[in-house]
């Protein structure tokens, strides 16, 4: 009974992090987001000043417009919440390999 | 005008350089013609989902095709598609398009254009122009579907037979990337701009395209014979044999220059008579720095900071500008990267200066006298540059828009300050770190002798001085005509400047427009500057003039022209002496009547 409680638990997972790569979250950066998010089912928003966008919608991340040096929230919301931030995370700390 | 005549000409923008000549090949790319309707029945709406599926489908099995075949050829273009293939997929677009289509009940052409104009609205409200003409992807990506659900097919380019000349209203980028480069002379379009797709990936693939051009596409037809300058912005459709020639010989001519030019691009400015000078480059983004070596630039002699402080409701941190610089530095090491403070007015820094409005902004709180108001700001900037300066060891600073000596201790004694409290936290700064100061305000000119003694360098910023000198705003049009970069007061400042750096034996550049100007080198070394620092692009043109130059020739043409009273006379002086003595480094560039490009009145 426990288990099945803990699986069907939803996780709330938040992260906020700085835009470091130098073009911010445009075309390119913005398809590794959504690929990624992609490959996880919980809900994932990128969170800027209030607005949210969907990050599984690369129309949505690019029109939130996130030039180098925002500031963003992460958040997921879902059973593997924890592992689609960390995923998420790396392309971010990698700068999304402009660099 | 060229010799010869032609059935016409048309001016455009210049986005990739070169001469093609060739035959006229017109792709059709009308937009599809669209039938709306309401749906007969509820029943219906599911097949018109279905019938939407299907069209998404089609569009992306093709754009994963033309992926496939770019992967081959340019592997760095793939990621256009990749991101079409995602907008296709978009909740924006497709998800939308399925609610309309329930909702609504119509048609899916229909509803699919609904949703874009509702794309379209949201990207208009975006300030990044980048972002804001990302709109025309989804606008692509948007017209393939469409052509799928009406079944009416466009003309592709990739069945082009022979080498020719593509002429189109608009070119998708996927168009762009299936042009094969062996069977595409030129690109001349009815629409885009300098930032387009059509110029950055022409620009790639080194073919001549001028766009923006509205009626080619209408007025050449295929098989006619045309030229497209890249350099000038020109289409010429259907020249004699005079003016044909004439374009042959320039074409040669061009392309025999650029390449020599870039070929010796490495090699130092060094006079006919042994004097050497520094050429540098202005940088504003870390990207620029590929074009800084690749240009033969020895160094950054201005790097502009405020790109990262811009759009953002808060400063950037420490950490960010402290990575930021250490990249440049650390590319650009050995040579030396001169770092300019943030130059902003107010109403560009999110701060709580925000609102406040200034009749007079260029007069007013900006610059140096913001960032001594706006102490966290100034100071984390400080912090970020001397921590870069004590690993790479190649960093200088320089403040912008000194007007005095008061202002100029004002500004060091925050530097020391910062520069103590590293020091205290065990950071290493670089102990021999230069501080210099922009010369562009006339009564820091007037005072060079005493700013001289307190600073280890001057840079003469000659934009702004030329706007405060002679009190004009270049972007008024009423009075842009005035702008003169070349007007005896200006000659007179920077040689004033000059003479005071050098007697208190401290170094002085030259930056802005004026240095990297080709027409003005002549004169330029005569005031024997330390550097000259310009966009990268300019670097190799100007170091070949530098290299066909003479110290002493150069001192004697600036003492003649110091004499001279008014800026046009001066222009004609240096248009005559390129003539005369430069021809080589001139003439491809004259204009058909045999002029060269007037020394720029508005600095472009």
């Amino acid at each position: 009974m426990r288990d099945i409680a803990k699986r069907l638990e939803i996780r709330v997972v938040r992260k906020e992090l700085t835009i470091r790569n130098k073009l911010g979250l445009h075309a390119r950066a913005a398809a590794k987001i959504v690929q990624t998010s992609n490959q996880f089912q919980s809900r994932i928003s990128i969170i800027k000043n209030g607005r949210e966008a969907d990050a599984k919608s690369m129309l949505d991340i690019l029109t939130l417009s996130c030039p180098r040096g925002t500031r963003i929230e992460l958040r997921a919301e879902g059973k593997d919440a924890a592992e689609a931030l960390a995923a998420l995370a790396v392309l971010f700390d990698n700068k999304f390999g402009e660099e | 005008m060229p010799p010869g005549n032609a059935r016409m000409v048309l001016k455009g923008i210049g986005v990739a350089p070169g001469i093609a000549i060739g035959k006229a090949y017109r792709v059709d790319r009308n937009k599809v013609s669209l039938v709306y309707y309401y749906l007969p029945s509820p029943a219906q709406t599911k097949r018109e989902k279905d019938r939407f599926d299907a069209a998404v489908d089609r569009a992306e099995a093709d754009l994963k095709e033309i992926r496939a075949k770019m992967a081959g050829e340019f592997p760095e273009h793939v990621h256009i598609i990749d991101t079409h293939i995602h907008i296709l997929r978009d909740k924006m677009l497709y998800d939308e398009t399925i609610r309309i289509i329930e909702e609504q009940q119509i048609n899916a052409e229909w509803a699919l254009r609904q949703s874009l104009e509702n794309a379209q609205h949201i990207f208009a409200k975006i300030d990044d122009e980048y972002i804001r003409s990302r709109f025309s992807d989804v606008d692509f990506v948007a017209e393939r579907v469409l052509e799928n659900l009406t079944g009416q097919n466009k003309q592709s380019v990739a069945g082009i037979r022979e080498r020719v000349i593509v002429v189109a209203q608009d070119l998708s980028p996927a168009d762009t990337i299936q042009l094969q480069v062996e069977k595409t002379l030129a690109i001349a379009t009815d629409m885009g701009g300098k930032t387009s797709h059509t110029a950055i990936i022409t620009r790639s693939l080194d073919i001549p395209a001028v766009v923006g051009l509205e009626n080619v596409y209408q007025a050449v037809r295929s098989g006619e014979l045309m030229v497209v300058d890249g350099h000038a912005g020109k289409v010429i459709i259907d020249p004699d044999e005079e003016l044909l020639n004439y374009y042959y010989e320039r074409q040669y001519q061009l392309e025999r220059y650029r390449k020599e030019v870039v070929r010796c691009a490495e090699l130092p400015a060094e006079t006919e008579d042994g004097y050497n000078i520094k050429i540098q480059a202005n940088i504003e983004l870390l990207e620029e720095v590929v074009a800084v070596i690749d240009n033969g630039a020895e160094g950054v002699g201005l790097y502009r900071t405020e790109y990262l402080y811009l759009n953002l409701d808060q400063p950037p941190t420490e950490e960010t500008l402290f990575w930021d610089y250490r990249e440049v530095a650390e590319i650009i090491y050995p040579e030396m990267v001169t770092i300019r403070t943030l130059d902003l007015g107010a109403d560009k820094l999110n701060t709580r200066m925000r609102g406040s409005t200034e009749t007079n902004p260029a007069l007013g709180l900006r610059s140096i006298r913001l960032c001594l108001q706006e102490d966290i700001t100034f100071r984390t900037q400080l912090r970020a540059i001397l921590r870069v300066s004590g690993i790479t060891k190649n960093i200088k600073i320089m403040f912008p828009m000194i007007s005095g000596v008061g202002e100029l201790r004002a500004a060091k004694a925050v530097l020391e300050e910062v520069k103590q409290s590293l020091i205290k936290e065990s950071i290493e700064v670089d102990e021999n770190l230069q501080v210099g100061i922009m010369i562009e305000v006339p009564s820091a000119v007037a005072v060079a002798d005493l700013l001289a003694r307190e600073v280890d360098f001057f840079s003469i910023g000659t934009n702004d001085l030329v706007q405060y000198a002679l009190a004009i705003d270049r972007v008024n049009e009423n009075v842009a005509h005035l702008y003169e970069p070349l007007h005896p007061a200006i000659l007179r400042m920077i040689k004033q400047a000059a003479d005071a750096g050098r007697q208190a034996g401290i170094s002085v550049s030259l930056c802005g427009e004026l240095a990297g100007e080709p027409l003005y080198i002549p004169i330029l070394l005569g005031f024997e500057l330390d550097s000259l620092s310009m966009n990268p692009l300019a670097v190799p043109r100007v170091k070949k003039i530098i290299r066909n130059a003479s110290i002493e020739e150069s001192k004697d043409y600036l003492n003649e022209v110091l004499h001279f009273t008014t800026a046009g006379q001066i222009n004609e002086y240096l248009c005559n002496l390129a003539w005369r003595r430069f021809r080589e480094d001139f003439e491809l560039f004259a204009d058909e009547m045999g002029n060269l490009p007037a020394a720029s009145g508005n600095g472009q």
